[in-house]
Protein backbone atom coordinates (compact mmCIF):
# COMPACT_ATOMS: atom_id res chain seq x y z
CA UNK A 1 0.00 0.00 0.00
CA UNK A 2 2.71 2.44 1.04
CA UNK A 3 4.78 1.48 -1.98
CA UNK A 4 1.86 2.15 -4.31
CA UNK A 5 1.27 5.59 -2.79
CA UNK A 6 4.97 6.37 -2.90
CA UNK A 7 5.41 5.50 -6.56
CA UNK A 8 2.18 7.25 -7.52
CA UNK A 9 3.16 10.52 -5.90
CA UNK A 10 6.84 10.26 -6.80
CA UNK A 11 5.82 9.89 -10.45
CA UNK A 12 3.35 12.75 -10.06
CA UNK A 13 6.03 14.98 -8.52
CA UNK A 14 8.52 14.30 -11.32
CA UNK A 15 5.91 14.52 -14.06
CA UNK A 16 4.42 17.79 -12.85
CA UNK A 17 7.91 19.22 -12.30
CA UNK A 18 8.63 18.49 -15.96
CA UNK A 19 5.41 20.28 -16.93
CA UNK A 20 6.51 23.29 -14.86
CA UNK A 21 9.64 23.62 -16.98
CA UNK A 22 8.26 22.60 -20.34
CA UNK A 23 4.80 24.17 -20.57
CA UNK A 24 4.59 27.33 -22.63
CA UNK A 25 1.77 28.95 -20.64
CA UNK A 26 3.10 30.35 -17.32
CA UNK A 27 -0.28 29.86 -15.59
CA UNK A 28 -0.21 26.13 -16.30
CA UNK A 29 3.44 26.00 -15.21
CA UNK A 30 2.53 27.61 -11.88
CA UNK A 31 -0.37 25.20 -11.40
CA UNK A 32 1.90 22.24 -12.08
CA UNK A 33 4.21 23.59 -9.41
CA UNK A 34 1.28 23.35 -6.97
CA UNK A 35 0.88 19.69 -7.91
CA UNK A 36 4.63 19.08 -7.47
CA UNK A 37 4.63 20.63 -4.00
CA UNK A 38 1.54 18.72 -2.86
CA UNK A 39 3.06 15.45 -4.11
CA UNK A 40 6.22 16.24 -2.14
CA UNK A 41 4.07 16.92 0.93
CA UNK A 42 2.53 13.45 0.57
CA UNK A 43 6.04 11.99 0.36
CA UNK A 44 6.93 13.84 3.58
CA UNK A 45 3.92 12.25 5.29
CA UNK A 46 5.08 8.84 4.09
CA UNK A 47 8.50 9.57 5.60
CA UNK A 48 6.82 10.17 8.95
CA UNK A 49 7.18 13.95 8.99
CA UNK A 50 3.60 15.32 8.92
CA UNK A 51 4.71 18.64 10.41
CA UNK A 52 7.04 19.34 7.51
CA UNK A 53 4.30 18.24 5.10
CA UNK A 54 1.86 20.70 6.67
CA UNK A 55 4.43 23.49 6.48
CA UNK A 56 5.14 22.60 2.86
CA UNK A 57 1.49 23.01 1.91
CA UNK A 58 0.90 26.01 4.18
CA UNK A 59 3.90 28.07 3.10
CA UNK A 60 4.66 26.98 -0.43
CA UNK A 61 1.33 26.04 -2.00
CA UNK A 62 -0.73 28.26 0.28
CA UNK A 63 1.30 31.45 0.02
CA UNK A 64 4.34 31.52 -2.24
CA UNK A 65 2.86 29.90 -5.33
CA UNK A 66 -0.29 32.03 -4.88
CA UNK A 67 2.09 34.98 -5.07
CA UNK A 68 3.63 33.56 -8.27
CA UNK A 69 0.18 33.19 -9.75
CA UNK A 70 -0.68 36.73 -8.63
CA UNK A 71 2.36 38.13 -10.43
CA UNK A 72 1.80 36.06 -13.56
CA UNK A 73 -1.80 37.22 -13.76
CA UNK A 74 -1.07 40.83 -12.81
CA UNK A 75 1.55 41.19 -15.51
CA UNK A 76 -0.80 39.30 -17.82
CA UNK A 77 1.96 37.16 -19.25
CA UNK A 78 0.37 35.23 -22.06
CA UNK A 79 1.72 32.35 -24.03
CA UNK A 80 5.49 32.56 -24.24
CA UNK A 81 6.48 33.77 -27.69
CA UNK A 82 8.59 31.37 -29.66
CA UNK A 83 11.95 32.94 -28.96
CA UNK A 84 13.49 31.39 -32.05
CA UNK A 85 16.71 29.41 -32.05
CA UNK A 86 18.63 29.25 -28.82
CA UNK A 87 22.27 30.11 -29.19
CA UNK A 88 25.12 27.67 -28.62
CA UNK A 89 26.28 29.63 -25.57
CA UNK A 90 22.85 29.29 -23.97
CA UNK A 91 22.86 25.53 -24.51
CA UNK A 92 26.34 25.17 -23.06
CA UNK A 93 25.45 27.36 -20.06
CA UNK A 94 22.30 25.33 -19.40
CA UNK A 95 24.29 22.08 -19.56
CA UNK A 96 26.96 23.35 -17.20
CA UNK A 97 24.32 24.66 -14.80
CA UNK A 98 22.51 21.32 -14.75
CA UNK A 99 25.77 19.43 -14.14
CA UNK A 100 26.73 21.82 -11.33
CA UNK A 101 23.35 21.32 -9.65
CA UNK A 102 23.70 17.55 -9.92
CA UNK A 103 27.19 17.76 -8.44
CA UNK A 104 25.93 19.86 -5.53
CA UNK A 105 23.14 17.41 -4.75
CA UNK A 106 25.55 14.47 -4.94
CA UNK A 107 28.04 16.26 -2.68
CA UNK A 108 25.36 17.15 -0.15
CA UNK A 109 24.10 13.57 -0.15
CA UNK A 110 27.64 12.21 0.25
CA UNK A 111 28.38 14.67 3.03
CA UNK A 112 25.21 13.79 4.92
CA UNK A 113 25.20 10.02 4.53
CA UNK A 114 28.55 9.01 3.05
CA UNK A 115 28.93 5.28 3.25
CA UNK A 116 26.63 4.99 6.24
CA UNK A 117 23.62 2.71 6.10
CA UNK A 118 20.51 4.74 5.30
CA UNK A 119 17.61 3.59 7.48
CA UNK A 120 14.02 4.81 7.69
CA UNK A 121 13.30 8.08 9.48
CA UNK A 122 12.36 7.62 13.11
CA UNK A 123 10.18 9.70 15.39
CA UNK A 124 13.17 11.08 17.32
CA UNK A 125 14.61 12.41 14.07
CA UNK A 126 11.71 14.30 12.52
CA UNK A 127 9.38 15.02 15.45
CA UNK A 128 8.46 18.63 16.10
CA UNK A 129 10.40 18.84 19.39
CA UNK A 130 13.61 17.48 17.90
CA UNK A 131 13.26 19.70 14.84
CA UNK A 132 12.79 22.81 16.99
CA UNK A 133 15.64 21.95 19.35
CA UNK A 134 18.02 21.31 16.46
CA UNK A 135 16.99 24.50 14.69
CA UNK A 136 17.59 26.66 17.76
CA UNK A 137 20.81 25.01 18.96
CA UNK A 138 23.00 23.26 16.39
CA UNK A 139 21.73 25.19 13.40
CA UNK A 140 21.03 28.51 15.11
CA UNK A 141 23.59 30.43 13.04
CA UNK A 142 22.21 29.15 9.73
CA UNK A 143 18.66 29.84 10.93
CA UNK A 144 19.47 33.44 11.88
CA UNK A 145 21.38 33.99 8.64
CA UNK A 146 18.38 32.85 6.60
CA UNK A 147 16.25 35.31 8.55
CA UNK A 148 18.77 38.06 7.79
CA UNK A 149 18.73 37.13 4.11
CA UNK A 150 14.94 37.46 4.00
CA UNK A 151 15.14 40.81 5.77
CA UNK A 152 17.63 42.08 3.21
CA UNK A 153 15.34 40.89 0.42
CA UNK A 154 12.40 42.74 1.98
CA UNK A 155 14.43 45.95 2.29
CA UNK A 156 15.64 45.63 -1.29
CA UNK A 157 12.09 45.15 -2.54
CA UNK A 158 10.92 48.17 -0.54
CA UNK A 159 13.72 50.34 -1.91
CA UNK A 160 12.91 49.27 -5.49
CA UNK A 161 9.20 49.92 -4.96
CA UNK A 162 9.89 53.33 -3.41
CA UNK A 163 12.05 54.25 -6.37
CA UNK A 164 9.26 53.21 -8.75
CA UNK A 165 6.85 55.39 -6.77
CA UNK A 166 8.91 58.51 -7.54
CA UNK A 167 8.56 58.19 -11.29
CA UNK A 168 5.36 59.65 -12.75
CA UNK A 169 2.65 57.06 -13.43
CA UNK A 170 4.13 54.43 -11.16
CA UNK A 171 3.57 53.43 -7.55
CA UNK A 172 0.37 54.80 -6.05
CA UNK A 173 -1.57 54.68 -9.30
CA UNK A 174 -1.90 50.87 -9.26
CA UNK A 175 -4.39 49.91 -6.57
CA UNK A 176 -4.05 46.18 -7.29
CA UNK A 177 -0.40 46.20 -6.25
CA UNK A 178 0.02 44.97 -2.66
CA UNK A 179 2.34 46.63 -0.18
CA UNK A 180 5.98 45.89 -0.77
CA UNK A 181 7.62 43.35 1.46
CA UNK A 182 5.46 40.36 0.67
CA UNK A 183 8.45 38.49 -0.71
CA UNK A 184 9.67 37.92 2.79
CA UNK A 185 6.95 35.49 3.81
CA UNK B 1 -10.66 -2.65 8.80
CA UNK B 2 -12.97 -1.64 11.61
CA UNK B 3 -10.80 1.46 12.11
CA UNK B 4 -11.72 2.42 8.59
CA UNK B 5 -15.39 1.78 9.37
CA UNK B 6 -15.35 3.96 12.49
CA UNK B 7 -13.63 6.79 10.60
CA UNK B 8 -16.13 6.45 7.79
CA UNK B 9 -19.03 6.64 10.24
CA UNK B 10 -17.61 9.77 11.91
CA UNK B 11 -17.03 11.32 8.48
CA UNK B 12 -20.61 10.61 7.45
CA UNK B 13 -22.08 12.04 10.64
CA UNK B 14 -19.98 15.19 10.46
CA UNK B 15 -20.54 15.61 6.72
CA UNK B 16 -24.27 15.16 7.27
CA UNK B 17 -24.38 17.85 9.95
CA UNK B 18 -22.16 20.30 8.06
CA UNK B 19 -23.45 19.80 4.57
CA UNK B 20 -26.95 18.49 5.11
CA UNK B 21 -27.99 20.79 7.92
CA UNK B 22 -25.82 23.84 8.54
CA UNK B 23 -25.22 25.05 4.98
CA UNK B 24 -28.92 25.15 3.92
CA UNK B 25 -29.92 26.69 7.27
CA UNK B 26 -27.26 29.33 6.71
CA UNK B 27 -28.63 30.19 3.28
CA UNK B 28 -32.09 30.59 4.80
CA UNK B 29 -30.75 32.50 7.80
CA UNK B 30 -28.76 34.87 5.60
CA UNK B 31 -31.84 35.87 3.67
CA UNK B 32 -34.20 36.08 6.64
CA UNK B 33 -31.74 37.89 8.92
CA UNK B 34 -30.88 40.32 6.13
CA UNK B 35 -34.59 40.94 5.59
CA UNK B 36 -35.03 41.52 9.33
CA UNK B 37 -32.20 44.08 9.35
CA UNK B 38 -33.72 45.81 6.33
CA UNK B 39 -37.19 45.75 7.91
CA UNK B 40 -38.90 43.48 5.35
CA UNK B 41 -40.26 39.92 5.63
CA UNK B 42 -37.87 38.04 3.31
CA UNK B 43 -38.65 34.63 1.79
CA UNK B 44 -41.49 33.33 4.00
CA UNK B 45 -43.73 31.36 1.61
CA UNK B 46 -42.25 27.88 1.30
CA UNK B 47 -42.69 25.80 4.44
CA UNK B 48 -42.84 27.10 8.02
CA UNK B 49 -41.05 30.49 8.20
CA UNK B 50 -39.85 29.89 4.64
CA UNK B 51 -37.51 27.13 5.86
CA UNK B 52 -37.79 25.11 2.62
CA UNK B 53 -36.53 28.03 0.53
CA UNK B 54 -32.96 26.60 0.24
CA UNK B 55 -34.45 23.39 -1.18
CA UNK B 56 -36.26 25.38 -3.85
CA UNK B 57 -33.03 27.28 -4.56
CA UNK B 58 -31.13 24.03 -5.09
CA UNK B 59 -33.78 22.76 -7.53
CA UNK B 60 -33.62 26.05 -9.36
CA UNK B 61 -29.83 25.80 -9.65
CA UNK B 62 -30.08 22.26 -11.00
CA UNK B 63 -32.48 23.16 -13.77
CA UNK B 64 -30.92 26.45 -14.83
CA UNK B 65 -29.04 26.62 -18.08
CA UNK B 66 -25.31 26.20 -17.60
CA UNK B 67 -23.79 28.90 -19.77
CA UNK B 68 -20.12 28.49 -20.58
CA UNK B 69 -18.26 31.47 -22.01
CA UNK B 70 -15.90 31.03 -24.94
CA UNK B 71 -12.53 30.72 -23.30
CA UNK B 72 -9.16 29.31 -24.29
CA UNK B 73 -8.88 27.58 -20.90
CA UNK B 74 -12.06 25.53 -20.81
CA UNK B 75 -10.52 22.77 -18.68
CA UNK B 76 -9.49 25.26 -15.98
CA UNK B 77 -12.88 26.96 -16.21
CA UNK B 78 -14.62 23.65 -15.47
CA UNK B 79 -12.11 22.63 -12.78
CA UNK B 80 -12.40 25.82 -10.71
CA UNK B 81 -15.78 25.12 -9.01
CA UNK B 82 -14.67 21.57 -8.15
CA UNK B 83 -11.49 22.97 -6.62
CA UNK B 84 -13.65 25.27 -4.50
CA UNK B 85 -15.68 22.40 -3.05
CA UNK B 86 -12.71 20.11 -2.32
CA UNK B 87 -10.96 22.06 0.49
CA UNK B 88 -14.32 23.02 1.99
CA UNK B 89 -15.23 19.35 2.29
CA UNK B 90 -11.89 18.29 3.76
CA UNK B 91 -10.99 20.89 6.40
CA UNK B 92 -13.64 20.01 9.01
CA UNK B 93 -12.11 16.54 9.61
CA UNK B 94 -9.53 18.17 11.91
CA UNK B 95 -12.09 19.69 14.29
CA UNK B 96 -12.92 17.60 17.39
CA UNK B 97 -16.61 17.33 18.27
CA UNK B 98 -16.45 15.36 21.50
CA UNK B 99 -14.21 13.60 24.02
CA UNK B 100 -12.59 10.20 23.52
CA UNK B 101 -15.36 7.68 24.17
CA UNK B 102 -15.54 3.94 24.75
CA UNK B 103 -17.55 2.03 22.19
CA UNK B 104 -17.62 -1.58 23.33
CA UNK B 105 -13.96 -2.44 23.88
CA UNK B 106 -12.35 0.31 21.85
CA UNK B 107 -11.44 3.91 22.57
CA UNK B 108 -12.71 6.21 19.84
CA UNK B 109 -11.71 9.89 19.79
CA UNK B 110 -14.62 11.95 18.46
CA UNK B 111 -12.64 13.64 15.73
CA UNK B 112 -12.38 12.35 12.20
CA UNK B 113 -8.62 12.82 11.90
CA UNK B 114 -6.49 13.59 14.95
CA UNK B 115 -3.44 13.97 12.72
CA UNK B 116 -0.25 15.40 14.18
CA UNK B 117 -0.07 19.10 13.22
CA UNK B 118 -3.83 18.94 12.58
CA UNK B 119 -4.41 22.69 12.99
CA UNK B 120 -1.66 23.46 10.52
CA UNK B 121 -3.10 20.99 8.03
CA UNK B 122 -6.51 22.60 8.44
CA UNK B 123 -5.12 26.06 7.70
CA UNK B 124 -3.00 24.70 4.85
CA UNK B 125 -5.89 22.97 3.10
CA UNK B 126 -8.20 25.92 3.72
CA UNK B 127 -5.69 28.21 2.03
CA UNK B 128 -5.80 26.03 -1.10
CA UNK B 129 -9.33 27.26 -1.76
CA UNK B 130 -7.90 30.50 -3.16
CA UNK B 131 -6.77 28.60 -6.25
CA UNK B 132 -10.37 28.05 -7.24
CA UNK B 133 -11.07 31.81 -7.11
CA UNK B 134 -7.89 32.68 -8.99
CA UNK B 135 -8.49 30.04 -11.65
CA UNK B 136 -12.15 30.99 -12.04
CA UNK B 137 -11.02 34.57 -12.55
CA UNK B 138 -8.31 33.63 -15.00
CA UNK B 139 -10.19 31.02 -17.05
CA UNK B 140 -13.41 33.03 -17.45
CA UNK B 141 -11.82 35.17 -20.15
CA UNK B 142 -13.43 38.26 -18.62
CA UNK B 143 -11.60 41.30 -17.29
CA UNK B 144 -13.86 41.68 -14.26
CA UNK B 145 -13.33 38.05 -13.34
CA UNK B 146 -9.59 38.44 -13.75
CA UNK B 147 -9.58 41.47 -11.45
CA UNK B 148 -11.51 39.46 -8.87
CA UNK B 149 -9.07 36.56 -9.10
CA UNK B 150 -6.03 38.83 -8.72
CA UNK B 151 -7.60 40.51 -5.71
CA UNK B 152 -8.39 37.13 -4.12
CA UNK B 153 -4.76 36.02 -4.31
CA UNK B 154 -3.35 39.24 -2.84
CA UNK B 155 -6.00 39.32 -0.11
CA UNK B 156 -5.42 35.73 0.97
CA UNK B 157 -1.67 36.22 1.34
CA UNK B 158 -2.13 39.39 3.36
CA UNK B 159 -4.55 37.89 5.87
CA UNK B 160 -3.47 34.27 6.14
CA UNK B 161 -0.20 35.26 7.80
CA UNK B 162 -1.94 37.18 10.57
CA UNK B 163 -4.42 34.34 11.06
CA UNK B 164 -1.71 31.70 11.35
CA UNK B 165 0.20 33.84 13.85
CA UNK B 166 -2.96 34.19 15.94
CA UNK B 167 -3.34 30.40 15.95
CA UNK B 168 0.34 29.98 16.87
CA UNK B 169 -0.24 32.17 19.93
CA UNK B 170 -3.06 29.84 21.02
CA UNK B 171 -0.84 26.79 20.64
CA UNK B 172 2.09 28.27 22.61
CA UNK B 173 0.77 27.75 26.17
CA UNK B 174 -0.89 24.46 25.16
CA UNK B 175 2.36 23.06 23.79
CA UNK B 176 0.68 20.79 21.28
CA UNK B 177 -0.61 20.86 17.72
CA UNK B 178 -3.64 18.70 18.54
CA UNK B 179 -6.91 20.60 18.73
CA UNK B 180 -8.11 18.08 21.32
CA UNK B 181 -5.26 19.24 23.58
CA UNK B 182 -6.34 22.84 23.07
CA UNK B 183 -9.77 21.90 24.42
CA UNK B 184 -8.31 19.97 27.37
CA UNK B 185 -6.16 23.02 28.17
CA UNK B 186 -9.24 25.24 28.17
CA UNK B 187 -11.15 22.80 30.41
CA UNK B 188 -8.40 23.28 33.01
CA UNK B 189 -7.55 26.97 32.51
CA UNK B 190 -10.71 28.62 31.24
CA UNK B 191 -11.53 29.84 27.76
CA UNK B 192 -8.69 31.21 25.66
CA UNK B 193 -10.63 34.28 24.61
CA UNK B 194 -9.61 36.20 27.76
CA UNK B 195 -5.81 35.80 27.76
CA UNK B 196 -5.77 35.76 23.94
CA UNK B 197 -8.06 38.74 23.40
CA UNK B 198 -5.71 40.40 20.88
CA UNK B 199 -5.18 37.15 19.00
CA UNK B 200 -8.92 36.53 18.90
CA UNK B 201 -9.55 39.97 17.42
CA UNK B 202 -6.94 39.34 14.71
CA UNK B 203 -8.34 35.85 14.03
CA UNK B 204 -11.88 37.18 13.79
CA UNK B 205 -10.97 39.88 11.26
CA UNK B 206 -8.80 37.50 9.25
CA UNK B 207 -11.70 35.03 9.24
CA UNK B 208 -13.85 37.52 7.33
CA UNK B 209 -11.06 38.13 4.83
CA UNK B 210 -10.36 34.41 4.37
CA UNK B 211 -13.96 33.62 3.51
CA UNK B 212 -14.30 36.73 1.29
CA UNK B 213 -17.22 38.05 3.28
CA UNK B 214 -18.17 41.68 3.62
CA UNK B 215 -16.49 44.00 4.54
CA UNK B 216 -13.69 42.13 2.71
CA UNK B 217 -15.52 40.69 -0.31
CA UNK B 218 -13.21 42.48 -2.74
CA UNK B 219 -12.91 39.46 -5.10
CA UNK B 220 -16.68 39.68 -5.63
CA UNK B 221 -17.38 43.41 -5.14
CA UNK B 222 -20.58 43.43 -7.15
CA UNK B 223 -20.70 47.22 -7.33
CA UNK B 224 -17.33 47.34 -9.12
CA UNK B 225 -16.72 43.95 -10.75
CA UNK B 226 -20.25 42.71 -11.68
CA UNK B 227 -19.77 39.55 -9.59
CA UNK B 228 -15.99 39.29 -9.57
CA UNK B 229 -14.47 35.86 -10.06
CA UNK B 230 -17.82 34.10 -10.59
CA UNK B 231 -19.28 36.57 -13.09
CA UNK B 232 -19.28 33.97 -15.88
CA UNK B 233 -20.59 31.07 -13.81
CA UNK B 234 -24.19 29.97 -13.69
CA UNK B 235 -26.41 27.11 -12.48
CA UNK B 236 -24.72 24.45 -10.29
CA UNK B 237 -21.23 25.71 -11.05
CA UNK B 238 -22.11 29.03 -9.47
CA UNK B 239 -23.82 27.18 -6.61
CA UNK B 240 -20.57 25.27 -5.96
CA UNK B 241 -18.77 28.53 -5.17
CA UNK B 242 -21.73 29.70 -3.16
CA UNK B 243 -22.03 26.54 -1.05
CA UNK B 244 -18.29 26.13 -0.49
CA UNK B 245 -18.19 29.68 0.87
CA UNK B 246 -20.84 28.75 3.43
CA UNK B 247 -19.10 25.49 4.36
CA UNK B 248 -15.78 27.34 4.75
CA UNK B 249 -17.51 29.89 6.98
CA UNK B 250 -18.93 27.07 9.11
CA UNK B 251 -15.57 25.32 9.44
CA UNK B 252 -13.76 28.52 10.40
CA UNK B 253 -16.51 29.34 12.90
CA UNK B 254 -16.13 25.89 14.47
CA UNK B 255 -12.35 26.43 14.54
CA UNK B 256 -12.76 29.80 16.24
CA UNK B 257 -15.10 28.22 18.80
CA UNK B 258 -12.56 25.45 19.40
CA UNK B 259 -9.54 27.73 19.70
CA UNK B 260 -11.06 30.49 21.83
CA UNK B 261 -14.36 29.29 23.35
CA UNK B 262 -13.71 25.78 24.62
CA UNK B 263 -14.95 23.84 21.58
CA UNK B 264 -17.42 21.08 22.45
CA UNK B 265 -16.95 21.67 26.18
CA UNK B 266 -19.38 23.79 28.22
CA UNK B 267 -18.08 24.15 31.81
CA UNK B 268 -19.01 20.59 32.72
CA UNK B 269 -22.68 21.06 31.78
CA UNK B 270 -21.98 18.71 28.89
CA UNK B 271 -20.78 16.03 31.34
CA UNK B 272 -24.00 16.39 33.30
CA UNK B 273 -26.08 16.12 30.12
CA UNK B 274 -24.15 13.04 28.99
CA UNK B 275 -24.48 11.24 32.32
CA UNK B 276 -28.19 12.12 32.58
CA UNK B 277 -28.85 11.04 29.03
CA UNK B 278 -26.95 7.77 29.22
CA UNK B 279 -28.79 6.95 32.44
CA UNK B 280 -32.08 7.01 30.52
CA UNK B 281 -31.53 5.24 27.21
CA UNK B 282 -28.91 4.83 24.48
CA UNK B 283 -25.21 4.25 25.35
CA UNK B 284 -22.87 6.89 26.73
CA UNK B 285 -20.80 7.32 23.55
CA UNK B 286 -23.89 8.34 21.63
CA UNK B 287 -24.73 11.06 24.15
CA UNK B 288 -21.14 12.27 24.32
CA UNK B 289 -21.09 12.68 20.55
CA UNK B 290 -24.54 14.25 20.31
CA UNK B 291 -24.01 16.71 23.18
CA UNK B 292 -20.50 17.66 22.00
CA UNK B 293 -21.68 18.16 18.45
CA UNK B 294 -24.67 20.25 19.57
CA UNK B 295 -22.53 22.54 21.75
CA UNK B 296 -19.94 22.96 19.00
CA UNK B 297 -22.58 23.75 16.39
CA UNK B 298 -24.32 26.19 18.77
CA UNK B 299 -21.05 28.04 19.36
CA UNK B 300 -20.29 28.04 15.64
CA UNK B 301 -23.71 29.51 14.95
CA UNK B 302 -22.89 32.52 17.11
CA UNK B 303 -20.05 33.29 14.71
CA UNK B 304 -22.19 32.53 11.68
CA UNK B 305 -24.79 35.02 12.89
CA UNK B 306 -21.99 37.53 13.36
CA UNK B 307 -20.91 36.94 9.75
CA UNK B 308 -24.39 37.84 8.53
CA UNK B 309 -24.85 40.72 10.94
CA UNK B 310 -21.55 42.29 9.85
CA UNK B 311 -22.37 41.73 6.18
CA UNK B 312 -25.53 43.81 6.35
CA UNK B 313 -24.05 46.45 8.66
CA UNK B 314 -20.63 47.49 7.34
CA UNK B 315 -19.71 48.96 3.96
CA UNK B 316 -17.00 47.35 1.85
CA UNK B 317 -13.36 48.31 2.36
CA UNK B 318 -11.50 49.94 -0.48
CA UNK B 319 -8.70 47.79 -1.86
CA UNK B 320 -5.77 49.84 -0.53
CA UNK B 321 -7.49 50.09 2.87
CA UNK B 322 -7.75 46.30 2.93
CA UNK B 323 -4.04 45.95 2.22
CA UNK B 324 -3.10 48.62 4.76
CA UNK B 325 -5.20 46.98 7.49
CA UNK B 326 -3.68 43.57 6.75
CA UNK B 327 -0.03 44.51 6.62
CA UNK B 328 0.23 47.56 8.87
CA UNK B 329 -2.29 46.76 11.60
CA UNK B 330 -3.16 43.06 11.82
CA UNK B 331 0.30 41.59 11.17
CA UNK B 332 2.13 43.75 13.77
CA UNK B 333 -0.71 43.11 16.24
CA UNK B 334 -0.49 39.35 15.68
CA UNK B 335 3.32 39.43 16.07
CA UNK B 336 3.01 41.46 19.26
CA UNK B 337 0.48 38.95 20.54
CA UNK B 338 2.83 36.02 19.83
CA UNK B 339 5.67 37.73 21.72
CA UNK B 340 3.34 38.63 24.60
CA UNK B 341 1.90 35.12 24.92
CA UNK B 342 5.38 33.59 24.62
CA UNK B 343 6.65 35.85 27.43
CA UNK B 344 3.63 35.00 29.60
CA UNK B 345 4.06 31.29 28.91
CA UNK B 346 7.77 31.31 29.75
CA UNK B 347 7.04 33.47 32.81
CA UNK B 348 4.61 30.83 34.01
CA UNK B 349 1.55 33.11 34.00
CA UNK B 350 -0.33 31.05 31.40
Amino acid sequence: MEMVIFFLFAALAVGSALVVVLHRNPVYSTLSLVLTLISLAVLFVLLGAPFIAALQVLIYTGAIVVLFLFVVMLLNIGREEASGERGLLQKVAAGVGALALLAFVALAYWGAYGTREVGPLTEDFVSLEVLATQLFSDYLLAFELVGLLLLVAVIAATVLAARLGNTPGGGESDPALPEAGEEGI
Amino acid sequence: MSDLLVTGAKLLVFLGVFLGAIAPIMVWLERRFCAFIQDRPGPNRLGPLGLFQPLADVFKFFFKEDVTPSTPDRALYLAAPALAVLPALVTFVFIPFGPTVEIGERLVPLIVSDAPAGVLLLLAIASLSVYSLVLAGYASNNKYSLMGGIRASAQLISYELAMTLAVVAVLLPVGSFHLSDVITYQQENGWNVLPQAIGFLVFLIAMFAETNRLPFDLPEAESELVAGFHTEYSAMRFASFFMSEYIAMTTLSALAATLYFGGWDLWGIDDWLVSTGSGLFLPEWFWAGAVGMTILVAKAFVFLLLFIWVRWTFPRFRYDQLMRLGWKVLLPLALFNVVLIAALTVGGVL
